[in-house]
């Protein structure tokens, strides 16, 4: 069976639950950022995948710009865990509790 | 030969994808840091194998090569020592698996639902040249508010990092 467009998605989704499953189990900030970026990795490669079984390109300069919003995006907020890491001396969302009744 | 590339690929992109988020041997997030560079080359792997060469060439130079080292940066500026001895909490991972699962199973069902149909040729090449007169024809504008949101980018870091934060 020759590899379609279902494998991609399929390999997709998995990469996907990866992130969400880092982002729901691990407590580290920069672990959990990094989650996020397999998420929009994921998402990334099912662009792609679109892309190429239906014959348009566009699919593919939408990730060109996902791709520079994401570059934007971590350097933000890690200068934001850099910031928080001044404040309060932690990386660990446990240690967050100021919202905290 | 292209569907054993592609095995191949998948399978060390997920394992890889795996090691970041829960490795049996280390807690470290440089180690985490590492796993996520392999995950993302043997992802431009993938794009390549979807002929995606400029996309595969951006993913290795900006993710691999800038954000990686900026997030390698940052972990090393914060001295995270004490993180590795944390626990883990079984509810958090047992709430974790199963909310995954569920979106997992949405997926696949649709999946299976979806009317893909066989497209029969895939021509669609994503070159430099394919990719870059998309870019400056049509679409232009996005292209120009992404100079824009880069330089928002820029000058939010700069303030953010600044010593006395207001």
């Amino acid at each position: 069976m020759t590899v379609g467009l279902e494998h991609y998605l399929v390999v997709s989704a998995l990469l996907f639950c990866l992130g969400l499953l880092g982002v729901i189990v691990r407590r580290n900030l920069l672990v959990i950022y990094m989650s996020l970026e397999l998420m929009l990795n994921a998402a990334n490669l099912a662009l792609v995948a679109f892309s190429r079984f239906t014959n348009n390109l566009d699919g593919q300069v939408f990730v060109f710009f996902t791709i520079t919003v994401a570059a934007a995006e971590v350097s933000v907020g890690l200068a934001l865990i850099v910031a928080l890491y001044r404040k309060r001396q932690t990386a660990h969302v446990e240690d967050l509790t100021t919202l905290k009744l | 030969m292209q569907d054993a590339l592609f095995y191949t690929f998948a399978f060390l992109t997920l394992m890889f994808g795996f090691l970041v988020i829960a490795n049996p041997f280390s807690r470290n997030p440089v180690t985490s840091a590492m796993f996520l560079v392999l995950t993302i080359i043997s992802l431009a792997g993938l794009f390549v194998l979807l002929h995606a060469f400029f996309l595969a060439a951006v993913q290795v130079l900006v993710y691999a090569g800038a954000v990686m080292v900026l997030f390698l940066f940052v972990i090393m500026l914060l001295d995270l020592k004490a993180e590795e001895r944390r626990k883990i909490k079984t509810l958090g991972v047992v709430g974790g698996l199963i909310s995954t699962g569920a979106i997992l199973a949405i997926f696949l069902s649709s999946l299976l639902k979806a009317p893909l149909g066989a497209t029969q040729s895939p021509v669609v090449e994503g070159g430099t040249v394919a990719l870059a007169k998309l870019l400056f024809t049509q679409y232009l504008l996005p292209f120009e508010i992404v100079s824009l949101l880069l330089l928002v980018a820029i000058v939010g870091v700069v303030l953010l990092s600044k010593k006395d934060l207001k």
